[in-house]
């Protein structure tokens, strides 16, 4: 037993500054505090690192721990680009976890610069949430850090969804699938299981249930676009074809013959032959289409119609949307948001469905 | 409305107050959310209310039309065997602590699953096994279960059972593993009885999820090949599954020990009335091996420590597999089992104790023994029907007698006998055949008089 | 609030008996036995000398099993004990635990099944020494038809899945039969039908479709329509449901599984709120099933055993598992003739003892008490509803569209969750500190974050809910200020908190006292 935990702390300049302005006192180093006090009793078993003062050093004194202090930063004017150096540091450092205190965008950042390489884990401290990374209060998630030190969680891929800015900057606000970090995971202490604390089928063995089924339903001569998402993955995996974790791939006889394609390539591609379109649900809200996967535009939604679209899911996917709410659909083009909206049948399971409403 | 006994709130005083806290004037309000066309409005035809003398009174009048078990010789099995309960079976049985809980947690229900723990023990230590799952309704659901996790553990979906399987057990096997198994008879030796190793071997294959065998068989004799055909099981990568009478492991083999993967078996010998059929008690042990508890459709607990020290508790085990396994599902596997027979049943066993089951099993088996010995004295009379060694059951035939056993039990009955169950249309190639049973219950005088019964009638 | 001194102080002074009872194996003295066992006499023995030669040797059981040596009252002492560290409905308040429906048992059902005229009969004895078991089987039936209208009722399932099994099993030969089974391979179910309801057609080889609930809490007719399809062979839910919600678009979804091709099996488990109010046979169900240990007062033993027959239509009676209990005009008897039988779904005939305790219960209950019944099942509930809404940290999901529910609720603490940090599970670990059942939460899949579900039939006093809504008081007043009493809970029980790392470890876990031994030795 024996472990190295990094500790992050972060949030842009601006934001801070602005923050005290409005007579906001800064929430993330009580919340660190929280969450580090839950590995207390574990402090002789494993070596805490962090960066200096509030970026992690003062809180963590403060709980009573003896840190190694690496990295150097500009006392109370921190950025994101610390964040992300700090990341890096503590990778190169090879530290068995990556406990980071934050929002979407420190979570953007921590898995800009270590991607999949190192476990990570989010303690919440953003506004709003919608990766997949974060525990589901302060406490929780340091609770989690306990006990993957300890060896008794197993690890998963989550969301990792930040602001997308491209959006933004023409005025609409949404959020975009960026990536995934791995992540430890007990159902009811990470954020994304948010149906209730009553056990949850295994997130793994659902999406490999649903792999079964789909790749029996599949056909030699039909083409298979096949969308971003781990549960999509599945299927590939289990098709032993390759697949991109984030892009849009097109299989066919069992094979990948095209690897993360735009909408030109896509189209090129479909001309003329019969094709399927296997998608996930993206983020907490439950885009089907239009966060994530825009390469599957419109016209291409027109082209394969609509009744060859297979949409997946897990249970615990359907959960963590709140019940009761619609999947939703943001193709860009409204006549094609209607044509996918209504009551659709969606894939849960081996020789499992959902009727489940999608709106735009 | 009356007020009755059993509903407190009846009273239409607190009723009052309680719709007033409602603001509500009728109670038929509260019923405005079923729709009104489908309301049913008129009487149910139905007795009035009734007091609880006359209730018991008008019951136990239709119950005295029975004829129980003690009030003749009963000399039945097939599924449901007469055996002795002892008076402390019932006394804890009856405890209404353990009657009418259901399914709280370790905290307040402390005791059913310290009982339910020590039974699975006691059954694991009989048939030979590390695991044992919580009880389900009777045998023939335990044997589904089996059935249905040696599908989902070797992928392959056949299984081999005797062609002398209780027919009824059987047809509740193919229904519990119905999409998931094709089920398949092994021939049975005419001389012996005994399962054919070589139709066996002809029919097992590499699509072969598991053998399933009975020991002692439906029939009655012991399979004395079980090891040959664990291990010709095997050899193709199929399990071997045994379904056992569990006072039979007083004298026999347990399981565990010839090469069993799995155990089932009626715990309704231990301690249970009989009920008319309705006192059963299914039970099955496995591996201790995460992919066989991952595959069973039972719930599991665990002993555990507890935050005191010297403290025993309980925890469910694998929890998340729940009705949603993957591609093949288990049956449901919440709510309502038989553990208040399997309390009873770990009662038993500590009375009974190692010596005891020992000697249970012995006087049993010689009391069979004596039983045959008797009516193979009986002109045309055929005991047992196969050259092996027996336990509790045996094979009767009258073909010589030119009596069917429907007859020949319809005149025993004048006796106040009970005559074994009627096989003839089970097993035509055996003719006109029934399987007697005898226990522990049968005194040598009941037997003795079972033989003159039978000399009269087939004079 | 009348009287709640007295309750808070009786419930404050709650302690569970801890003996701190030993494994029975602990307990176990070498050379002690329980019992004599009856051995044959000398001319028996003489007779047929060493029976067990006749047994193979390797086939001989070379040692004794491990079985407990103790003295008969050293083992009713340890059970006794155990009982004593057990709740039943007996005990004290099981308003916590809904969809089981814990009702009181009536102590004279269980003279009239522990009489040996019921409990020394063997199932294959002559018809003609039965009769009596026979005819209490075939008037149950009768009566279950009225009270459902359904035509015929088989009182072989154990339990609810079992039925729900079984009745999978009907569905699937009816279109066997009719050549479409190849065609309807689909069955269609709603979340909040018991999971059985899902779990059984595909344990039968249906793929399962299930609709989901709108913001209503029930599903849309439309979402229903869009599952439907040549495909369809039936529908299999739970009305009204576990949320205490009905689904008044029952009689929409019939018509459109019908128009389908298809049949419509409705789970009855929760009966006890519409006992001679609502006959779901009249509605169009094909099949349903009561649980007689639910809404029939017979006991809940632990766990089982219970009872859960199964009712159909006329034209679904040929597949009915035999035997079938009939009455020829003079006699009753054991019907085997139905060739189109799905055969067994269990040994034997159900679950008797049961049967004769719901029989007795209808009878003393008559016309008039189940109709009482199921008021007072409703009265209640909303009665306990409106305590509950007042908490602090409790909401009642689909409120809005569903303020009055039937005979059970389900809610929410995940307001309390949020605010406090403590939920459901804490809630269950301390109420039964004041001497009170848990709660039941939900089934799977979770749909309501943190539910907990109480249902409380008409055998408890206005006195009893009100002591369940002041524990519920209670709790959340702690979670919000002293929340570490909650944390740290249980205290009064007879143990302290399981630790539960043996659960998905296979080097802790141990189901037998020889596996606890073997890995903790």
């Amino acid at each position: 037993m024996g472990g190295k935990v990094g500790l992050k702390g972060t949030d842009g300049k601006e934001i801070i500054q602005k923050a005290r302005e409005l007579g906001a006192t800064q929430a993330s180093p009580a919340r660190a505090v929280e969450a580090l006090q839950r590995l207390l009793p574990l402090k002789v078993e494993f070596e805490l690192i962090t960066y200096p003062f509030d970026m992690g050093e003062e809180e963590a004194i403060h709980c009573g721990f003896e840190p190694k202090v690496v990295g150097r930063i500009q006392q109370g004017a921190t950025s994101a680009a610390d964040t992300r150096a700090a990341a890096k540091e503590m990778l190169s450092l090879h530290v068995d976890l990556i406990l980071f205190v934050g929002g979407d965008g420190t979570a953007r950042d921590v898995y800009e610069s270590v991607g999949k390489s190192i476990p990570a884990l989010g303690v919440p401290a953003g506004v709003k949430i919608h990766s997949g990374v974060f525990g589901v209060n302060p406490g929780k998630a340091g609770e989690l850090a306990a006990k993957f030190l300890r060896g008794e969680t197993k690890l998963q891929d989550a969301e990792v969804m930040d602001v997308d800015e491209e959006a933004f900057r023409i005025g609409r606000l949404s959020a975009k699938l960026y990536g995934y970090l791995r992540v430890p995971y007990e159902e009811e202490l990470i954020q994304s299981a948010k149906g209730g604390s009553s056990t949850i089928l295994d997130e793994k063995m659902s999406q490999q249930t649903i792999a079964d089924y789909v790749v029996e339903l599949m056909e030699e001569d039909w083409y298979y676009v096949l969308g971003p998402g781990t549960t999509v993955k599945a299927v590939a995996d289990r098709l032993g074809a390759t697949k991109t974790l984030l892009g849009v791939d097109v299989v066919h006889g069992g094979k990948t013959v095209a690897s993360d394609v735009n909408e030109e390539q896509l189209l090129r591609l479909i001309e003329g032959r019969k094709v399927k379109i296997i998608v996930s649900p993206i983020g907490q809200q439950g885009f089907i289409f239009g966060r994530g996967n825009q390469q599957i535009s419109p016209k291409i939604i027109r082209k394969v119609g609509v009744e060859n679209i297979w949409v997946i899911a897990t249970r615990n996917k359907l959960s963590s949307i709140q019940v009761g709410r619609p999947f939703l659909v943001d193709t860009g083009e409204e006549d094609v948001n209607k044509m996918l909206s209504g009551y659709r049948r969606i894939i849960t399971g081996y020789k499992e469905e959902v009727v489940a409403k999608v709106a735009a | 409305m009356p007020v009755h006994p059993y509903i407190p709130n009846s009273d239409p005083e607190v009723k009052k107050e309680m719709l007033r806290a409602l603001g509500v004037k009728d109670a038929e309000e509260l019923f405005a959310v079923i729709p009104e066309k489908i309301r049913f409005r008129k009487n149910l035809n139905l007795p009035p209310s009734t007091p609880e003398y006359e209730v018991r009174r008008h019951v136990e009048q239709i119950l005295a039309k029975n004829k129980n078990s003690n009030e003749m010789l009963t000399f039945v099995g097939g599924g449901c065997w007469p055996h002795y309960v002892p008076a402390v079976c019932d006394e804890i049985n009856s405890r209404s602590e353990f009657l009418t809980a259901y399914t709280g947690d370790v905290y307040s229900d402390l005791g059913r699953f310290q009982a339910l723990f020590e039974f699975q023990s006691m059954i694991g230590e009989l048939v030979g096994m590390d695991a044992v799952t919580f009880p389900t309704y009777d045998w023939p659901t335990a044997a589904g279960d089996a059935l249905r996790m040696a599908a989902i553990l070797t992928g392959r979906h056949e299984i081999l059972v005797p062609k002398t399987i209780n027919p009824d057990r059987l047809s509740v096997m193919s229904n519990f593993s119905g999409s998931l198994a094709r089920i398949k008879h092994v021939g049975y030796d005419r001389q012996t009885g005994q399962m054919s190793l070589e139709d066996l071997k002809s029919k097992i294959s590499t699509n072969t999820a598991a053998v399933y065998i009975e020991n002692p068989s439906y029939l009655g004799f012991i399979e004395t090949d079980c090891k040959e055909i664990g291990e010709i099981a095997h050899d193709k990568g199929a399990l071997f599954l045994v379904g056992v009478e569990p006072l039979s492991l007083g004298i026999l083999a347990p399981p565990g020990e010839y090469g069993a993967d799995i155990v089932c078996g009626e715990g309704q010998p231990l301690g249970v009335h009989m009920s008319y059929g309705g006192g059963s008690l299914g039970f099955l042990g496995c591996h201790d091996d995460e992919r066989y508890l991952s595959a069973t459709g039972h719930r599991l607990i665990s002993i555990t420590k507890t935050k005191r020290e010297g403290e025993w508790g309980f925890t469910f085990v694998l929890p998340e597999r729940s009705m949603y396994t993957g591609r093949d599902k288990s049956a449901c596997i919440t709510g309502t089992s038989t553990i208040l027979w399997a309390i009873t049943g770990a009662v038993y066993l500590s009375l009974l104790g190692p010596k005891g089951i020992k000697e249970l099993a012995e006087t049993i088996m010689k009391n069979s023994y004596y039983t045959i010995k008797r009516l193979s004295e009986i002109n045309g009379v055929r005991v047992p029907l196969f050259n092996s060694p027996h336990f509790e059951e045996y094979t009767v035939n009258f073909d010589k007698t030119r009596r069917s056993v429907r007859e020949v039990n319809k005149a025993l009955m004048k006796f106040g006998i009970q005559g074994g169950k009627d096989i003839s249309s089970e097993f035509p190639e055996l003719g006109s055949t029934a399987l007697y049973c005898t226990t522990e219950l049968h005194t040598r005088e009941d037997i003795d008089k079972l033989g003159s019964a039978l000399d009269e009638v087939l004079r | 609030m009348e009287d709640t001194v007295k309750v808070v102080e009786r419930e404050m002074a709650y302690r569970a008996v801890a003996w701190n009872e030993p494994i029975i194996y602990q307990l176990s003295r070498s050379g002690r036995r329980g019992s004599m066992v009856s051995r044959p006499d000398e001319k028996v023995n003489a007779t047929v000398g060493h029976v067990l030669s006749k047994i193979p040797e390797k086939l001989r059981r070379k040692s004794l099993p491990k079985l407990p040596e103790l003295s008969e009252p050293e083992v009713v002492r340890h059970y006794i004990r155990l009982s004593q560290q057990n709740y039943g409905v007996d005990s004290g308040i099981s308003v916590g635990v809904g969809t089981c429906t814990m009702k009181y048992s009536p102590k004279v059902n269980e003279a009239l099944v522990r009489s040996p005229k019921l409990a020394e009969i063997h199932p294959l004895q002559d018809e003609e020494t039965v009769q009596g078991a026979l005819e209490i089987m075939y008037r149950l039936g009768k009566w279950l038809c009225e009270i459902s209208g359904m035509d015929e009722f088989s009182m072989q399932p154990r339990g609810g899945a079992h039925a729900v099994l079984t009745n999978a099993r009907i569905i699937r030969k009816y279109h066997e039969l009719k050549g479409e089974l190849d065609q309807r391979n689909e069955m269609i179910t709603t979340v909040l039908s018991h999971p059985c309801n899902g779990a059984a057609p595909a344990a039968t080889g249906f793929k399962v479709i299930t609709l989901y609930p709108d913001e209503t809490g029930i599903p849309n007719v439309e979402a229903l329509k869009a599952a439907v399809s040549k495909h369809t062979a039936g529908l299999m839910m739970t009305n009204p449901y576990d949320t205490g919600v009905f689904d008044k678009n029952i009689v929409k979804y019939i018509k459109i599984i019908h128009e389908a091709g298809g049949l419509a099996a409705i789970d009855q488990a929760n009966a006890n709120s519409i006992l001679g109010r609502l006959r779901i046979g009249d509605v169009g169900a094909d099949l349903c099933h009561f649980n007689l240990h639910k809404s029939f007062s017979t006991p809940h033993g632990s766990a089982g055993p219970g009872s859960a027959p199964i009712g159909v239509k006329k034209e679904l009676s040929k597949f009915l598992p035999v035997p079938v209990v009939a009455y020829d005009g003079t006699k009753y008897y054991l019907d085997y003739n139905r060739p189109h039988t799905i055969g067994k779904t269990a040994g034997f005939y159900g679950v008797i003892p049961n049967v004769v305790r719901a029989y007795a219960w209808i009878m003393s209950m008559g016309e008039e008490g189940l109709k009482e019944t199921s008021e007072v099942a409703v009265v209640n509930n909303n009665y306990l509803i409106q305590k509950l809404l007042k908490i602090r940290g409790v909401t009642l999901p689909w409120n809005e569209s569903h303020p009055r529910r039937l005979q059970e609720a389900r809610f929410s603490l995940q307001k309390m969750k949020e605010e406090t940090g403590i939920g459901v599970d804490g809630l269950n670990r301390r109420i039964v500190d004041f001497g009170i059942q848990r709660c039941f939460l939900a089934h799977e899949p979770p749909i309501v974050p943190e539910p907990f579900t109480p249902e409380p039939p008409e055998s408890n006093s206005k006195e009893d809910l009100d002591q369940f809504a002041w524990a519920i008081q209670r709790i959340s007043d702690e979670a919000y200020s002293t929340p570490e009493i909650v944390l740290n809970a249980p205290h009064n029980c007879a143990i302290t908190e399981v630790d539960s790392s043996p659960s998905k470890d296979p080097k802790k876990w141990a189901l037998t006292w020889r596996a606890y031994l073997k890995k903790h030795g």
